[in-house]
């Protein structure tokens, strides 16, 4: 049975586990019927044209965990920025770990997914954001709503910043030779509320995992969100990534994705500003080597006046890694004075590596100041010199000038400990031994 | 004037096949040096020599191939060496990269220094120091001798503590580079500096903190050339010998009164004079 069979015939198996009366099951109900009928993404889609997804279809994916596993948070203490203290939404094979996690409800909702889409309490949260953003059309995004039963839920009420930033957390530990997870984040920052939010998938054996998660961000009116994704898992570990956020006026939400590890990453990051005075912000940084893929597709659709966006990715190509980047803007014809800046450089340090860049800009407005810039290069030869005359020698000053390159985009990080913690990654990854402490 | 402080004879021959591996013990001996970027000859047979603890300067209209030169004797790749030999105290560099000729004392200050995002000033300056003494066979620097020095020579800079944790030249304004790059240069204590275009950006103030922190630095030990379009940084570096170099080659070489003579008359004359 392929893939897309096996994930059809399972969604019998969670209607028995899920309540099918729960108004929540229409929309999974609709889903899978999306699903059923589109199968996964090919090819010969535009939009996945340089990514492949019929290898890891051909693998034997478990739908659900086998059995229940545990983890000490000594052994898995180093996933965390455990210099600060979080807030903490851990998953284990999909499951909940009360063991690990810090959840709160003291003035925000800081918690579970399988408690929000379940309790009457919610229902009203749930009843005006949940799959309102997310796509009723795209595949992988309607196969993760169809099994949406657990991930991160988190409710920021007017006015409210929590104490500290909050962690989500997925780690598979290989009980199953091979494990689907289909984690469901929704985010709700209302109005003139702030959070900063740290996602990471971290599998812990060679055992084959797929991710298609999807992540739902609300932000209203002056709401500021920061969202980081740490995507630096094992090389039997895929992971597409389905992040949807509409934005209200005068909201800056940002996210920052940070590819260094896992055997293909797709990030889909779509944002929506449905106001004005909005300010959307997108960084990455790719850092692969090996047969690592990265795919980055990122859209903003300028719907109001006003509003600004900003794109920075920088790669970073090693062996036979490939890269993808393709950035869509749409600017409507009512959204005049928009700002959007767009920039993707890369830097290929070898002959077998390959990226492919594409910058979509669909613009009906006529007084707009969009910008957008693609680089595929080698090192700056006079920068090479420069740190080469003080004595560096040039692997050396090669690789401190690549670090150079990715850091450019860690300015905007707000939380230092995970500045650092990335600056090490990158620092890692491009074995720079930088001969000081970070 | 003319001839009496010739001190360089200027040859015109291109004679020499088998190169030179040793040649007199001067601190820098240029002879007959060409050199080319993308095929075009850009030094046309350069002589220099400069002994310990002499300053010299070296000046000329733009294009007439200052920086190459300056280029050239750090290592500079982009440059093809064509003809002629470079000599550091008595040994032929010609095959040295430019982290060896660093690890040789030679030093160039950047006319337009390179930003480098993400790495500080201060650990900037331990890894080139470290990758110093690695080439040497020493043990990296212990980080308290390390922040002793820092913190003395970034007082000769007038370099305050906030200025160092910051990433090396960005967004550092003209003055700052220039501070930055002598800054450097007292770090790595080099036997051989070139100053190429120190002056260009400064205000008199920076310019004053930047000569200031040259001078004290000179010693019978080591030695200095400065490239320079205007005489004004002479005033305070003083050079014990100025050379004129125009079309890729020295035309003139005289003291610093030299110096004088080309602020005053402009570089118009010495161009008719090679013309003759």
């Amino acid at each position: 049975m392929d893939l897309k069979d096996k994930l059809v015939s399972s969604f019998l198996a969670f209607e028995n586990n899920v309540d099918v009366h729960n108004p929540v099951h229409d929309v999974r109900t609709e889903a899978i019927k999306n699903f059923e009928t589109k199968g996964f993404p090919s090819k010969k889609l535009e939009a996945w044209k340089y990514t492949s997804l019929n290898g890891l279809q051909k693998i034997d994916f478990s739908i659900f965990p086998k059995k229940e596993s545990s983890l000490e948070y000594k052994d898995v203490k180093k996933y965390f920025i455990h210099q600060i203290d979080t807030y903490k939404i851990v998953f284990i094979d999909g499951v909940f770990s009360s063991n690990l996690s810090e959840t709160t409800h003291d003035g925000v909702d800081i918690c579970l997914m399988s408690s929000a889409l379940t309790k009457p309490m919610y229902k009203a949260v749930i009843d005006v954001y949940f799959n309102k953003v997310a796509s009723k059309d795209e595949s992988l995004t309607t196969l993760n709503t169809a099994f949406s039963r657990e991930g991160a839920y988190i409710y920021i009420p007017k006015n409210k910043v929590p104490k500290k930033p909050i962690e989500i957390i997925h780690f598979s530990t290989g009980n199953d030779v091979a494990l689907m997870l289909q984690p469901r984040n929704l985010i709700i920052a209302e109005e003139n509320s702030e959070m900063q939010i740290i996602e990471r998938h971290q599998s812990l054996t060679s055992n084959a995992v797929l991710t298609n998660s999807v992540t739902e961000i609300f932000a209203a009116k002056n709401a500021i969100v920061d969202y980081y994704k740490v995507q630096n898992d094992v090389d039997s570990a895929s992971l597409v990534d389905n992040t949807y956020v509409d934005q209200k006026d005068g909201s800056h939400v940002k996210v920052h994705t940070f590819s260094f590890g896992g055997k293909l990453l797709r990030n889909n990051l779509n944002f929506y500003q449905n106001g004005e005075r909005i300010d959307s912000t997108m960084k990455g940084i790719t850092i692969i080597g090996d047969k690592q893929h990265v795919d980055h597709h990122t859209l903003v659709h300028h719907i109001e006046p006003n509003c600004e966006s900003h794109q920075d990715y920088k790669g970073i190509y090693a062996d036979s890694s490939t890269g993808v980047f393709n950035g869509k803007i749409i600017v409507d014809k009512i959204a005049q004075k928009t700002n959007a800046f767009q920039q993707n450089n890369n830097i290929l340090i070898s002959d077998k590596a390959t990226i492919n860049t594409k910058p979509q800009l669909e613009i009906f407005a006529d007084d707009v100041k969009c910008s957008h810039g693609c680089t595929i290069g080698q090192l700056d030869e006079e920068a090479l010199f420069y740190l080469q005359s003080r004595g560096i020698p040039k692997k050396e000053a090669r690789a401190l000038l690549m670090y150079a390159f990715a850091n450019n985009v860690l300015e905007s990080v707000r939380i230092p400990e995970l500045k650092v913690r990335i600056n090490k990654l990158i620092a890692n990854k491009l074995g720079v031994n930088l001969g000081f402490d970070l | 004037m003319l001839g009496v402080f010739r001190l360089i004879k200027i040859t015109l021959k291109k004679e020499k096949n088998n190169k030179e591996h040793k040649s007199s013990d001067k601190m820098l001996k240029i002879k007959d040096l060409h050199a080319s970027v993308e095929g075009k000859g850009i030094l046309k047979g350069i002589n220099l020599e400069v002994g310990a603890g002499e300053v010299h300067a070296i000046m000329g209209p733009n294009g007439s191939g200052k920086s190459t030169l300056a280029s050239v004797i750090a290592g500079n790749e982009t440059y093809e060496v064509t003809a002629g030999d470079i000599f550091l105290n008595g040994e032929n560099i010609e095959d040295l990269s430019p982290e060896e000729r660093a690890h040789n004392g030679v030093f160039l200050s950047f006319q337009y220094p390179v930003e480098i995002p993400g790495v500080s000033v201060t650990n900037f300056m331990k890894t080139a120091i470290n990758e110093s003494r690695k080439a040497k066979g020493l043990e990296d620097m212990p980080a308290k001798d390390m922040l002793k020095l820092i913190r003395e020579k970034s007082e000769l800079l007038e370099i305050d503590r906030k200025f160092l944790s910051r990433s090396l030249n960005e967004g550092f304004s003209g003055g700052e580079k220039k501070r930055n790059e002598i800054f450097q240069m007292a770090m790595l204590e080099p036997k051989l500096a070139i100053l190429d275009e120190t002056d260009s950006g400064l205000d008199i103030d920076a310019l004053r903190i930047v000569a200031n922190g040259v001078n004290k630095l000179k010693s019978k030990d080591n030695a200095v050339v400065v490239i320079t379009h205007y005489q004004r940084l002479l005033e305070y570096i003083v050079p014990d010998f100025v050379h004129v170099l125009y079309n890729g080659k020295i035309v003139k070489s005289g003291t610093k009164e030299l110096a004088m003579e080309l602020e005053e008359k402009g570089y118009d004359w010495i161009k008719q004079e090679a013309a003759v």
